[in-house]
Parts: structure tokens; C-alpha cells; sequence
């Protein structure tokens, strides 16, 4: 497809201000944002088809584990397809994902929580999707964790999604929830999403059918990335 | 009764958060052994015509404080105004940047090109301009805005027409400084960035 991007609807993403997570006080534009037709700067987009992926780059479990470790907690399978509005399945997009522990700290120097460090686990991964749009990972299932916001605030399980699709104008940051977590409903964070339908589309389902027994449990996470207008009826240059 | 209209629902945005350096640029986060390099870590090679600049520049939020834990990302034309995938585009450009800001100043820097100028639909034109995706904790959508260059002329750029308050296309153009050009991204308040919706 060739057209314009469909524009994002308003109510299904996050609004900018919301002061039940209150960073997003200061750091919400207040003007209106200029809306405008895409251009080939949005239409376009970095490709990565040629990057060098590793054989390990989507193995959480192992990708930053010491020789003959691996790491520790509930070893999960995550996988979907990476589509856009119109059903077209995206191939060879980057996904990048990154999350805590299984006991819900990160590896970064601003973590300060004080569950532990896990030796054998760094906690990011990558990986492009096939021709059908389908990426698949291995990981641990990360723990929940309390963060300063309101005094008793805590993060439901979740894993950080970095997605690029074919166009710059599609890019999306969203983070995948796991079925069944009773955090997720008092998480300021998720509930920055005025639609429930829309908070539910990020909630991963239980998957047993691609569980690998004795072995890992699966989720299946679907990820629809706004999509392009057809290109039926060309306006002619001259009639714009 | 009507047909459904069968198109798929978007997934929504959620905030990068505090840790986004550890899945985009795990040295930020205090990674050193990484299992793979990071992306957008150069915008061009040896190979690529045109001007070599530097931007660089803070990302301020509505009380003064420069944010610390923000990353951007870049994206632009080549010398002729051609993204990478376009016929004729410079190989030696890929047009994509990914960077954080330095913990001491908050300052960003990146080397480039400086960009062409972009061909729109009907023999229009779009000035040089460099797409700005802005993330960071407390950013529930990402943001995305464009720097223009101060020495062109941004009168016929179909884009900024839509701009009513005609006084807020200067927080998108860049200020030329010794080392290459400075732009300051204010996310609310007076001075405010004008942001797209795109």
C-alpha cells in the first residue's frame, strides 16, 4: 500500500495529561497537536531486514546468562502477529522488548528497588517478523513492582514493546500485560487508557495450545499498527 | 442491518517509562555487555553527499527541568531531499538516529546530513527538515515534531500553513550555533514545541 496514513483515533490511545500518573503532568503538551495529511516523511520509515540478528537475540532467557545458566523464573513463550488496520500482516519489522526480572527489578543503573539482580538475566531482546508478520520470544514472566506515584502504587506484570513498522508515522511504544492480573485494573499507568476495550487489546491471552510442556508456558500478543488508505482514485496534480 | 466493517483495532500507546534505555540503548541503562548493538547509531557513512552538521540540544518540561531520562529518535531525507527505499535515494544515508541525552548538561547531540528538500504530491515542496519521535516516562504517546533550519525559507511549506498561531513555527526552527545547529524542545508551557498529529 501506498496512500496516506489512516489517522489515529481519538479516545483509543492515551491522552497526554493525566494526573492519576503524575509525571505525565509537566511533560503534557497543552496546545492542541497540528494535524495534516501524511507526507513522505511519515510515509516512509527506517527498514531492517538486513540487520544481523543473533541466534540468541530473542531468548531472554539466555541471551545475558552466564555459560550453562540460564535465567531465573517462569519461563515464558510470547508470540502474534504484527498487522496494521487493514488485516495486511507486516514482515520484517523490528521489535524490541525489554522488562524486569521474575522479581521485578530491572537492570538499569536508576533501579533501585530492592528485589534482586538476576546474574543470568539482562532483560532485553529483539526480532524481526517473519513474512506472515508472526515474531515469537523466550523470556521469564516479569515480577510486579511498587514505584513512586501514589504511595502504594504497583506495576502489574508487563513487558516494554518497541515497534516499527513500515512507515515512520506508524512507530508504537506500548507495553503487553499479562490475562488475569488483578494489578492491571488499579495501575495508573494502564488506566491512562480512557477505552477498557482498547487497555484489553493489551492484556496477552493464556495461550496452551503453543505451550511447550514440561518446558514453558505461552501468551499470544497481537500488535495492529495503524494502517494506509488505498490508493484507488490518484488525485491528479493539477486538481490539487 | 449493515456490513461490518471488518478493520482491526489499533493497539494502543503506553508511556516508554524510566527503563526505555535498556531495550534501545542498554549502554544508557548501564549495560556494557549487551547482547547486540543498539540501532540508529549512525545516520550516514563516508559515502554520503552533502553537509556534514551536528544538532544538538535539551528536551525541557513545563516547570523548567530538563529531562534526563528522555531518548529520541530521528528520522530524514538525504542531500536531495530522498528517504532510504525512494528511487535514487543515497545509499550512504539511513536516515535513522536513535540517541539519549548526556546525564551532566541533558543535552542530545547528533552528527548528519544536512537534509534536502521534500517532494510533495503536486510539484510542492516541503523545506529541509528533520522528524523528531520524542519518548520518555511520563510521554503516554510519543511525540513527534520536525526541526527546520534557520537559513531556509519555510513559506511555502504546506505543513506549517496549518499552523495558526503563525509565532509558534519558531519553536520548530533550529538556531545556528559554532558547532552546527541547537534545538530545544519545550514540552509545555510558553514555548511550547508545536507537536503533530500525524
Amino acid at each position: 500500500m501506498s496512500g496516506s496514513l489512516i489517522e489515529r483515533p481519538a479516545g483509543l490511545h492515551p491522552p497526554a495529561f493525566d494526573p492519576g500518573y503524575k509525571t505525565s503532568v509537566l511533560r503534557s503538551p497543552q496546545r492542541a497537536l497540528i494535524s495534516f495529511p501524511s507526507t513522505p516523511s511519515e510515509e516512509t520509515g527506517p527498514t531492517f531486514g538486513h540487520l544481523p540478528i543473533g541466534p540468541h537475540d530473542n531468548d531472554l532467557l539466555i541471551n545475558h546468562a552466564r555459560p550453562g545458566h540460564t535465567a531465573i523464573g517462569e519461563r515464558i513463550i510470547v508470540h502474534g502477529r504484527l498487522l496494521d488496520e487493514c488485516g495486511q500482516p507486516i514482515p520484517n519489522a523490528l521489535i524490541e522488548v525489554w522488562q524486569a526480572n521474575a522479581g521485578g527489578r530491572y537492570r538499569h543503573k536508576k533501579d533501585g528497588y530492592l528485589a534482586a539482580l538476576d546474574p543470568d538475566f539482562g532483560g532485553c531482546g529483539r526480532m524481526l517478523t517473519d513474512a506472515e508478520g508472526r515474531y515469537v520470544f523466550r523470556t521469564v514472566k516479569p515480577g510486579a513492582y511498587p514505584w513512586p506515584n501514589g504511595v502504594n502504587d504497583w506495576r502489574p506484570a508487563h513487558i516494554h514493546f518497541s515497534i516499527f513498522g513500515l512507515a515512520f508515522g506508524q512507530r508504537l511504544i506500548s507495553q503487553m500485560y499479562f490475562e488475569g492480573d488483578p494489578l492491571i485494573a488499579r495501575c495508573p499507568i494502564a488506566q491512562t487508557i480512557p477505552d477498557k476495550a482498547a487497555l484489553d487489546r493489551l492484556v496477552a491471552a493464556l495461550d496452551m495450545s503453543q505451550t511447550k510442556p514440561m518446558d514453558s508456558i505461552a501468551y499470544k500478543f497481537d500488535i495492529v499498527l495503524r494502517g494506509r488508505r488505498q490508493t484507488y482514485f490518484e488525485n491528479r496534480p493539477e486538481g490539487m | 442491518m449493515v456490513q461490518k466493517l471488518d478493520y482491526l483495532p489499533q493497539t494502543p500507546s503506553q508511556t516508554a517509562g524510566p527503563y526505555v534505555h535498556i531495550g534501545l540503548l542498554p549502554a544508557v541503562a548501564g549495560i556494557e555487555n549487551a547482547p547486540y548493538a543498539p540501532v540508529g547509531q549512525t545516520i550516514f557513512d563516508e559515502t554520503a553527499k552533502g553537509e556534514r552538521i551536528t544538532v544538538t540540544g535539551s528536551v525541557i518540561d513545563g516547570g523548567g527541568m530538563t529531562l534526563r531520562d528522555v531518548l529520541i529518535e530521528t528520522w530524514q531525507a538525504d542531500s536531495e531531499g530522498r528517504y532510504p527505499g525512494q528511487p535514487g535515494a543515497d545509499p550512504g544515508v539511513h536516515g535513522f538516529g536513535r540517541c539519549a541525552v548526556e546525564p551532566e548538561a541533558g543535552l542530545f547531540r547528533f552528527d548528519t546530513i544536512r537534509p534536502g528538500p521534500v517532494a510533495l504530491t503536486g510539484g510542492r515542496g516541503a523545506p529541509p527538515h528533520i522528524t523528531f519521535w520524542i519518548v520518555a516516562r511520563g510521554i503516554n504517546t510519543g511525540l513527534h515534531t520536525r526541526m527546520y533550519f534557520p537559513e531556509d525559507d519555510l513559506s511555502g511549506d504546506p505543513l506549517l500553513a496549518r499552523i495558526e498561531h503563525r509565532e509558534r513555527i519558531a519553536t520548530l526552527v533550529a538556531e545556528k550555533t559554532d558547532g552546527g545547529y541547537r534545538f530545544d524542545i519545550r514540552l509545555q508551557g510558553p514555548g511550547e514545541t508545536v507537536f503533530f498529529d500525524i
